[in-house]
């Protein structure tokens, strides 16, 4: 069902509805923090006026599931309602987010990846750090794992797409590139994404406040640190 | 009832943890209104279960209860109170003497509660009158051991921990005893038709694909858990490879390049870029998650409206039946 020209809704489950987003009509969707802002936009509205009924939101990069609960409406009446709130949302012009910089600490100690981005990119290690040292990211989605937040992107040079047969264990802290999409693990768990440094900083902690230093919106922007500097900030090192 | 909960006072001692079995879980029923932080739901496999044995004891619908999975869970009583155990046909003992599923009974301080190991079905729940008294995270007690969140410690029940509980005042004990009519108990199998909603990317999936999926039945293969069941049968192919990752529904139908298709479940991770086929309804999914290794599966594609009705007439159904006072 058509919302607008940029905003569409599918059938996601039983109590869940899926709103998609995109720059006019394209069927295919891209990432892009044009849209990511209507997505926060969307969000932000959707928090607003329909808290009553909605069990929870999943925003992404150019998505939001709408969890519902089925007692209190169904899916006809919330379709009506979102498309009734979101008609007049479109490409925002919202304010620039906040700029968080995060230390890393690049090297082939703690990036075990560089080496192979750097030969499958044809460029230095050194190369590799300071592309991804250059960009700034954007907060596209948080999710996949508590305090998991997605980072794009990545420059294209040194794009990476995942490993075949993921790893058991990516240590807590690492930072690492798949295809353009970069993030800092926050905590030990499997996971299949090219490691290229550590972060000391803790991404996800119960007992902070915030809970997690990013939210979706920020811009990120990774400082490279040396070992003595990572391990004062807490770091650790297997 | 409710006079027997305002009686209740908080204890630190409930149920001392003697043998902790295969996987035994704190559980309520879920954490909702954390996706943002990237925490999953958790909560019961089997909600159907899940709302007896808190009905039976007289308890609200999300109080913390313990889900065993396969069995083999052993705990001796600390204090007098009423409990019911529900799901899968475990062998119930207390002080080794046989104890009838579905229904409340007083234990005394100094019981023995065991459960041996279902031969089909794979989930328990053990509510205790009052519920389970656990430090709620991100507003809830449900146990996601990959998220390192609720429960105790973040983790499955473990030997020698003592799970507290209210305590019953005397003259609470004998109206507690409730049992649910066998008529209205669920019949545990090894096949289970799953009714799904298309929905996702399902236009990406051609009318013969489709149909294939509809029309075989699929077995559940050795990755099974409580994050989901991966499905063993005729391969699924979409016309596309991945998606934008997006959030993931509970019961969501994940179908990976090799096409055999993912049931998302309670501990699902939020956000993912398979391609999806559809969604499970939830009453299915509580069925798929009593499944194991090799059981049966068949899909049926519903309308949403359908499947708003059903949802509604099992609802209705719950609300209707009523308890045994023995």
């Amino acid at each position: 069902m058509k919302i607008n020209d940029t905003i569409h809704l599918n059938v996601a489950g039983e109590n869940a509805l899926i709103l998609y987003f995109s720059l006019r009509e394209q069927s295919s969707l891209v990432v892009s923090a044009e849209i990511n802002r209507t997505v926060q936009q969307a969000e932000q509205l959707i928090r607003q006026h329909l808290s009553a009924v909605i069990v929870d939101l999943i925003p992404s990069y150019a998505s939001i599931l709408v969890v519902f609960d089925l007692v209190k409406i169904d899916h006809h009446h919330l379709r009506n309602q979102l498309q009734e709130l979101l008609k007049q949302c479109n490409l925002a012009n919202s304010k620039l987010g906040r700029l968080i910089e995060l230390p890393c600490y690049y090297s082939l100690e703690s990036g075990m990846d560089l080496v192979r981005i750097a030969k499958h990119a044809k460029l230095s290690v050194e190369q590799v750090i300071a592309l991804h040292q250059g960009q700034e990211y954007r907060v596209y989605a948080i999710g996949f794992a508590p305090g998991f937040a997605y980072l794009g992107e990545v420059d294209e040079r040194i794009a990476m797409p995942r490993l075949t047969t993921p790893r058991l264990k990516v240590p807590k802290g690492a930072v690492a590139i798949a295809d353009r999409q970069t993030a800092v693990y926050p905590a030990q768990s499997p996971g299949g994404w090219n490691i290229i440094g550590l972060c000391p900083v803790e991404m996800f902690n119960p007992q902070a406040k915030p809970i997690m230093p990013l939210a979706v919106g920020d811009r990120v922007k990774f400082i490279a640190i040396d070992r003595q500097l990572y391990l004062n900030q807490g770091g650790k090192l297997s | 009832m409710s006079k027997v909960l305002t009686k209740a006072a908080i204890n630190p001692l409930g149920f001392l943890v003697t043998n902790a079995g295969v996987l035994s879980l704190v559980q309520d029923a879920g954490r909702f209104g954390a996706f943002n932080l990237g925490l999953t739901n958790g909560g019961p496999a089997d909600s159907l279960a899940f709302y007896w044995a808190n009905s039976l004891c007289g308890n609200a619908l999300n109080a913390t209860v313990i889900e065993i999975s396969l069995g083999g869970l052993q705990l001796i009583a600390q204090v007098d109170c009423i409990i019911a155990v529900t799901g899968a046909p475990m062998p119930l003992t207390v002080n080794g003497r046989a104890k009838t599923l579905w229904q409340s009974f007083l234990v005394k301080a100094g019981d023995s509660v065991c459960l041996g190991f279902a031969s089909v079905g794979v989930r328990c729940y053990l509510a205790v009158a009052g519920g389970f008294v656990i430090k709620a995270s991100f507003g809830s007690t449900a146990t996601v051991c990959r998220e390192s969140v609720g429960g105790l410690k973040g983790a499955k029940i473990a030997v020698n921990e003592v799970l507290p509980c209210h305590v019953v005042s005397r003259g609470g004990y004998l109206r507690k005893h409730l049992m649910l009519p066998e008529s209205r108990q669920p019949h545990y199998a090894n096949e289970v038709l799953l009714h799904t909603v298309l929905s996702y990317q399902q236009q990406h999936f051609s009318a013969i694909e489709k149909r294939l999926f509809f029309a075989n039945d699929y077995q559940v293969s050795k990755h099974w858990d409580r994050m989901g069941y991966r499905l063993q049968g005729r391969a699924i192919k979409a016309d596309i490879n991945g998606i934008l990752s997006e959030g993931i529904c509970y019961g969501a139908v994940q179908i990976p390049a090799d096409g055999q298709p993912i049931v998302l479940l309670n501990d699902r991770q939020t956000i993912g870029g398979y391609p999806k086929i559809g969604a499970v309804i939830s009453s299915d999914c509580a069925k798929l998650s009593q499944l194991r290794q090799g059981d049966s599966v068949h899909f049926e594609a519903i309308s949403m409206s359908q499947a708003d009705n059903l949802f509604h007439l099992n609802l209705s159904r719950l609300k209707q039946t009523q308890l045994i006072h023995l």
